[in-house]
């Protein structure tokens, strides 16, 4: 989404002249106050969405733009089977990565909020850290550390579990998936951490003293009172990463393209923007289908288990 | 009570970090009996009652429920179900789910859970809500449904801590009504912890009142209000009026001792030895002090002068000097003869009867490791 946000025009209209009467109502002087943000959240969220929107329907040849509405872009985008795969390898690149953050980031949330004691706020401090380095670095450091004659490679051989570098651990959606996950694994720990401690902990001693194990009392009282926060981490890292750029173009390799790169490949050599914004368009609409389902087949779980 | 108790507390003792909460407490509880664990805030009710539970642990000493030692044994396996400060409802459950909790574990078949489920609602008279959410409810109804989940289990023992604490006076004079008549109906013990000394006389067969992590005393309801043994536990049970005299001897009829104004009383011996010519305290309840009106006589007067004056509407509270007493005495009048008129200042003539006084120990000294 970042790339379809970044080449737009911003377009900032200056604000109305506000009508003398309507002028001294609440409403006005509250809009008023809101107004500047709005105009920056409309010109730089809904415009460009809207300018992708259109482009969509157009096409374009070398460098004119033919504003006659087509729908081949969407024939190409759905029915190519280039297209097809980078698409569902992005979505079950994106699916994989959610799962896994949520399940790793889940515990680690959970020995926060239940036994982090008075030092509940260090450890959250501690998790942020990674954070504070850039982006890129942090894709940078997962290519040292999986590379060839990387970290993990060398410590293997070291301990003598391995004789010879395994050459797989680099350049594929593995890589992606592993990067990613680190990278996310700190926005899904604080959701779901908040989820975890509104849960009023008598209800947990109320479930372990009408008959529950721990582990049911977990299962029965604890995971779907933290549904919210595992949804909204699920959210949080299934959207961003469907279309996630860098890492998939630095540890990705061959076999880890992503749809966003041949996004990026249309508007840029390619040269046939209304092709790549049929692409992001169809990439929306099915990573919000994803999330939808995921979300519903998450709540069909928890409900099951009662 | 029968020969074993249903609860058998024995020198527990709990310390958090260096803090002493409970301090050498030993306690019997029969089977059926409605028990009532009495104290001002802090004194260890709680920490008492969830160590019955099994939510907190003794440090030393032994519980045993229905026989068996219960230390180290976790909630889910003691035959004790409780009813939450804060009610505890599932908030992601309806009123028919959260009753059927601990069901689903027995695995009893639905219809056989949905009847008991509905007995259960119809006990506590929430049988046309089973729908609702918890947070749909009221206070009131919020602890029925809190009672209902914890007794379809069947349990053994119910503990309830402060579970009338958060409704207003007129819903928890009725819940009090309803848990008495709920727990002659059901038969099982019931444990309760409360800070409300009426609620205490009001619902239960025996009372342990509770101070600094100790027992004071445990005893019925009349009792411990008429024979208190300590002074703070006869504080603590409605007002006292405490005066100090001196143990002059024994006799068959129990223990005289001379006080100031109101001579010397003969009173029932206390448990503990008490040595001739030592300080005593004695104390008198206010409603055993009676107003004289007119020419009205008494075989045991005094003359005193209001000081104070308080209207409960049914009754008046005095406080009434009296010259050669330290402190002034309390009194309560019913409204009938007109003391709620009595102007501050005016003199008047007060009633007693010297059986009335009780011999009152002194505390034990506070222990506490800080
Ligand atoms: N987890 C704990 N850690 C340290 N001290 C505690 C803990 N729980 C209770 N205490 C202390 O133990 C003492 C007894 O607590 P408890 O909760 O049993 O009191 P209570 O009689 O139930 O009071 P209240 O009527 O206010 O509920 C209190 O002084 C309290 O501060
Ligand atoms: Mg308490």
């Amino acid at each position: 989404m970042a790339i379809t946000a970044s080449h737009a025009p911003a377009e900032l209209a200056p604000p109305e002249p506000p009508r003398p009467r309507w002028s001294a109502s609440e409403e006005a002087s509250g809009l008023a106050l809101i107004s500047p943000t709005l105009l920056y959240a409309v010109s730089l969220l809904a415009l460009p969405i809207l300018i992708v929107f259109a482009y969509s329907f157009w096409s374009q040849d070398y460098l004119t733009i033919d504003r006659a509405l087509t729908l081949e872009n969407y024939r190409t985008a759905l029915f190519e089977p280039m297209y097809q795969d980078l698409l569902g390898r992005s979505l079950v690149i994106s699916l994989v990565v959610s799962l896994v953050t949520v399940a790793i980031s889940y515990p680690i949330a959970w020995f926060i909020s239940f036994h982090g004691g008075r030092h509940k706020n260090l450890w959250l401090f501690l998790i942020t850290v990674p954070c504070w380095t850039s982006y890129l670095l942090r894709v940078m450091s997962w290519k040292v550390i999986l590379g060839y004659q990387g970290v993990l490679n060398t410590g293997l051989m070291s301990a003598g579990i391995t004789d010879q570098p395994i050459a797989s651990l680099l350049y594929n959606s593995n890589a992606v998936v592993i990067t990613l996950v680190h990278s996310w694994a700190a926005f899904a720990i604080l959701p779901i951490f908040v989820s975890l401690e509104k849960i009023d902990r008598s209800l947990i001693e109320a479930a372990r003293d009408l008959g529950d194990t721990r582990l049911m009392s977990f299962v029965r009282v604890v995971l779907p009172l933290s549904l919210p926060g595992i949804i909204s981490a699920l959210l949080i890292v299934m959207i961003p990463t469907v279309g996630d750029y860098v890492t998939p173009k630095l540890v990705g390799g061959k076999d880890g393209v992503m749809i966003a790169t041949a996004i990026q490949a249309q508007f840029g050599k390619g040269a046939n923007w209304p092709l790549g914004a049929a692409l992001s368009v169809t990439t929306m609409i099915v990573v919000s289908a994803m999330a939808g389902l995921t979300v519903l087949a998450l709540k069909l779980v928890v409900r099951k288990i009662r | 009570m029968p020969d074993t108790p249903m609860i058998a507390i024995d020198r527990v003792n709990k310390f958090y970090g260096i803090y002493k909460a409970l301090s050498d407490v030993s306690l019997n509880i029969g089977a059926g009996e409605f028990f009532a664990l009495l104290g001002p805030s802090g004194c260890g009710k709680t920490t008492l009652l969830r160590s019955i539970a099994g939510f907190d642990n003794p440090s030393s000493g032994d519980i045993r429920i229905d026989g068996h030692s219960a230390i180290g044994v976790p909630p889910n396996l003691r035959p004790t179900n409780m009813v939450f400060q804060s009610y505890a409802i599932f908030p992601h459950l309806n009123v028919e789910e959260n009753v059927a909790y601990g069901l689903k574990r027995l695995k009893l078949g639905a219809d056989e859970e949905r009847r008991r489920v509905g007995a259960a609602l119809e006990q506590v008279r929430l049988g046309h809500l089973g729908k609702r959410r918890g947070h749909e409810l009221s206070g009131g109804q919020r602890q029925r449904v809190a009672l209902a989940r914890a007794l379809v289990l069947r349990p053994k023992v119910l503990l309830l801590d402060e579970p009338l604490s958060a409704l207003d006076k007129k819903l928890r004079e009725e819940m009090q009504a309803e848990l008495r008549s709920l727990q002659r109906a059901v038969g099982i013990t019931f444990v309760l912890v409360t800070h409300d000394q009426y609620e205490a006389l009001a619902l239960s067969d025996r009372i342990a009142v509770m101070f600094g992590g100790r027992i004071a005393q445990v005893a019925t309801p009349k009792e411990i209000y008429q024979h208190p043994r300590t002074k703070s536990v006869a504080d603590f049970l409605g007002g006292m009026n405490f005066l100090s005299g001196r143990t002059l001897g024994q006799t068959a009829s129990g223990l005289t001792v001379e006080t100031e104004k109101f001579g010397t009383l003969t009173l029932s011996l206390p448990e503990e030895r008490i040595e001739v010519g030592a300080r005593a305290t004695v104390g008198i309840r206010p409603e055993r002090l009676r107003l004289l009106w007119d020419d009205e006589r008494a075989p045991h007067e005094l003359t005193g002068k209001v000081v104070n004056r308080a209207y409960f509407g049914e009754t008046t509270h005095l406080l009434v000097g009296v010259e050669g007493l330290e402190k002034p005495l309390s009194m309560i009048e019913t409204n009938t003869h007109g003391a709620d008129d009595l102007p501050i200042g005016a003199d008047i003539r007060l009633a007693y009867d010297p059986e009335a006084f009780v011999l009152l120990a002194d505390d034990p000294p506070v222990e506490r490791v800080h």
